[in-house]
């Protein structure tokens, strides 16, 4: 049992951090959301560095680290708010290594890899999905019909759907509505989805829990500088409490998220809990640590200017991504029951 | 990062499973007296078996174990819903203070007979005018030649009736600032001028005491970590009570869920969305608790003693162990109120968690201004 990075993971958390203070400041943040759009060579940079591989088998062109090194690097760019196609990219990427056949596999990970074809991946229903993660500049979009547990996924190449580019509340990163000619034309995802979708709901909860983490910092930061009644206002304790609780939904969030993180590569009976618990406790510590940065910095919160509306936003839409944390709640309390029944004297019997 | 247990963690547990299974003491007799004398036998054969205070070092009748093989101890008890044992406030709090502040001599006194419950132990923090801001205690430790006359009063004190030694917080210096005038001291309760007076809860039972001290004789080689570091002493106290406790709490809360799961199940209510969607967020609110409390002990394995962050786990525990008594009754309906129903016991126990320990609202200070570094808040 030990609950901490290896050096190698810490580097890499390092590394990561140290890259994006640099290169995507609030500043860049800002100027994408802006109408600026993503920085190019920013996203060259990151596929130049095996990031956007960083889970993918070698064999695949990737690094073939695991899903806990990628969920450090999302976290981090969560933290920085990046404005990038490489959330969904990613995702997209554990869900045909877990759940594509080998042929799938050969066929579309080294893009995702490379950056030099991207696949993005969003909830559907009856061939529409509402709102795509980056499908604009995918060149695959696996479409899942149906929800967590008897969900089918096909994989459809952008040049035949219909791609319409939306705006979101977020406006740092790229969305559309996305349309299948036909349901039937796409093609399926031939192994179990659950093991993949799990895994594409942590890399969300990692985000989630990486602009928690933000939302944290800026919050302690203003608090301590900003002087009401003639003293800091993070001394009063209305203040302060609120921190409080920030800081223990954000580290609840990123110890479900490693854990399920950990069970991806390591613990595959624990990956359906621990992915629920991550994308849980990670929405509810990225939607209301965001929204508490918002309400501490008073009324300059609530402006344009001020930076922590783009976490906020941010949060929302991952949140949404995927299952929402109520249906993994659900499910967590029918596993929680389905252990019980397999441990108690009359299922042995 | 690696969350399973190594082989020799294995080991240990299944030895301690197999242990339990063929020892579990039976349930507890009624009555808070017999109860104790209960778990007072429980802890002799647990000690005579070496189980009694496995993270202790084996010269004070520990079991030399790692911190991870110590929680598991307490997960392994609690799922076999086998009591702690009686002595928890020594083996907990008073063990590994001495440990941290005791000199050689107290330790070799004082740690073996914690272990085999030959003496119990309670705690003399709190006092009527002293809860939360606990450094504005004022019994009054008067030197004389040899030792203290200790004068003054005490509350929630568990176990007073039974126990030898007190772990005492008292007011040694009535001129220095109220964080510095302070003292440690190991009291002898079987002496004239200690008056114990059950103090009765919500629950009905008089789990606690009030301790009434007059002209107590304390000598002076029983002050712990020095005359004036009282607040020093009691902060490790403190920190051990939260973070120690929580493997044991976290189980116990899990055994709860688990079981107010089961009934749900059987009544059918997991089919309803809303029901289901309760009931696992208080399923993920007790796993994240133990996640971090693992967190922490790894923490705690390189850093050396529990920090401020137990004030996370404590906090945690004691929410999410409020709203499951509080889901339990209202799933299970009005006979869930009934005092024939164990719920009703949990239901009214749980009030206390969000206060005993640190109040929560002591325990978030505690994160703003020693986790977070904000100013100290008022």
């Amino acid at each position: 049992m030990n609950f901490d990075f290896t050096d190698d993971q810490r580097e890499i958390k390092r590394t990561a951090r140290e890259l994006l203070t640099a290169r995507s400041s609030m500043g860049r943040v800002r100027a994408a959301a802006e109408g600026g759009g993503y920085d190019d060579a920013l996203w060259h940079e990151l596929v130049g560095l095996g990031w956007s591989g960083i889970a993918i088998d070698e064999q695949y062109g990737g690094q073939g680290l695991g899903v806990l090194e990628l969920a450090i690097l999302l976290e981090e760019l969560g933290y920085a708010v990046t404005p990038s196609r490489f959330l969904s990219n990613a995702a997209a990427g554990l869900l045909i290594e877990a759940s594509g056949s080998d042929e799938q596999r050969a066929r579309l990970l080294p893009g995702i890899a490379d950056g030099s074809a991207t696949a993005t991946l969003a909830f559907a229903r009856d061939g529409v999905a509402e709102l795509v993660g980056d499908a604009d500049s995918a060149a695959h979009v696996v479409l899942i019909e149906d929800g967590l547990t008897d969900a089918t996924a096909t994989i459809h190449a952008t040049a035949e759907l219909e791609i319409e580019p939306r705006e979101t509340v977020d406006p740092t990163r790229c969305f559309a509505r996305v349309r299948a000619a036909s349901p039937e034309l796409g093609e399926p995802l031939v192994g179990t989805l659950a093991p993949g979708l799990d895994r594409a709901e942590i890399a969300l909860a990692a985000e989630l829990t990486g602009l928690a983490q933000r939302a944290l910092d800026m919050t302690v930061a203003y608090v301590k500088e900003r002087r009401q009644f003639g003293t800091p206002v993070g001394a009063f304790q209305a203040v302060a409490h609120h921190c409080a609780q920030m800081l223990m939904e954000t580290e609840g969030a990123r110890s479900a998220t490693y854990f399920a993180a950990w069970a991806a590569d390591a613990d595959p009976e624990a990956l359906p809990r621990g992915a629920s618990l991550a994308k849980t406790a990670a929405s509810d510590a990225g939607l209301h640590a965001t929204a508490a940065a918002i309400q501490l910095h008073g009324g300059i919160g609530f402006t344009w200017e001020a930076d922590v509306h783009w976490l906020y936003k941010r949060a929302h839409v991952d949140a949404a991504q995927l299952a929402p944390a109520r249906v993994h709640r659900a499910r967590v309390a029918r596993l929680a029951a389905a252990g019980i029944a397999r441990s108690s004297p009359a299922a042995a019997a | 990062m690696d969350l399973t247990f190594s082989d020799s963690e294995l080991a240990f547990r299944d030895e301690l499973r197999g242990w339990l299974a063929a020892h579990h003491p039976g349930p507890e007799p009624a009555g808070e007296a017999a109860g104790l004398e209960h778990r007072i036998e429980w802890q002799r054969e647990l000690a005579a078996a070496g189980w009694a205070a496995v993270y202790w070092p084996r010269e004070y009748g520990g079991r030399g174990a790692t911190l991870v093989e110590s929680a598991i101890f307490n997960e392994e008890l609690a799922r076999a819903r086998a009591p702690y044992p009686a002595n928890v406030l020594g083996l907990v709090l008073g063990g590994p203070t001495l440990m941290v502040h005791g000199t050689q001599e107290q330790r070799d006194r004082y740690l073996p007979p914690i272990v085999t419950a030959e003496e119990i132990w309670c705690q003399g923090f709190s006092e009527p005018g002293a809860g939360s801001d606990l450094a504005a205690l004022k019994t009054r430790a008067a030197k004389v030649d040899g030792g203290w006359r200790v004068t003054g009063q005490k509350v929630w004190t568990s176990f007073a009736q039974r126990a030898k030694w007190c772990m005492l917080v008292a007011r040694s210096d009535a001129e220095a600032p109220k964080h510095k005038g302070l003292t440690y001291f190991l009291m002898d309760m079987e002496q004239d001028g200690v008056l114990v007076r059950p103090l009765r809860q919500i629950t009905g039972a008089a789990e606690f005491n009030e301790l009434f001290l007059e002209d107590v004789w304390i000598p002076d080689e029983n002050v712990v970590g020095g005359v004036g570091n009282g607040w020093a002493v009691a902060l490790t106290t403190l920190m051990n009570e939260r973070a120690g406790l929580a493997f044991g709490l976290q189980v116990a809360l899990k055994v709860l869920l688990d079981e107010l799961t089961e009934q749900a199940d059987q009544r059918g209510l997991l089919d309803d969305e809303s029901v289901a969607e309760r009931l696992g967020d208080l399923h993920v609110r007790a796993e994240i608790l133990r996640l971090t409390a693992y967190r922490g002990l790894t923490a705690q394995m390189k850093y050396g003693q529990p920090g401020p962050e137990g004030s996370l786990t404590k906090w945690m525990w004691s929410e999410t162990n409020q709203r499951a008594t509080e889901l339990a009754v209202e799933l299970l309906g009005p006979e869930a109120l009934a005092t024939d129903s164990p719920w009703a016991f949990e239901l009214l126990r749980a009030r206390g968690n969000t206060i005993e320990g640190g109040t929560t609202e002591i325990l978030k200070n505690i994160v703003a201004e020693r986790v977070l570094g904000l100013p100290r808040s008022r």
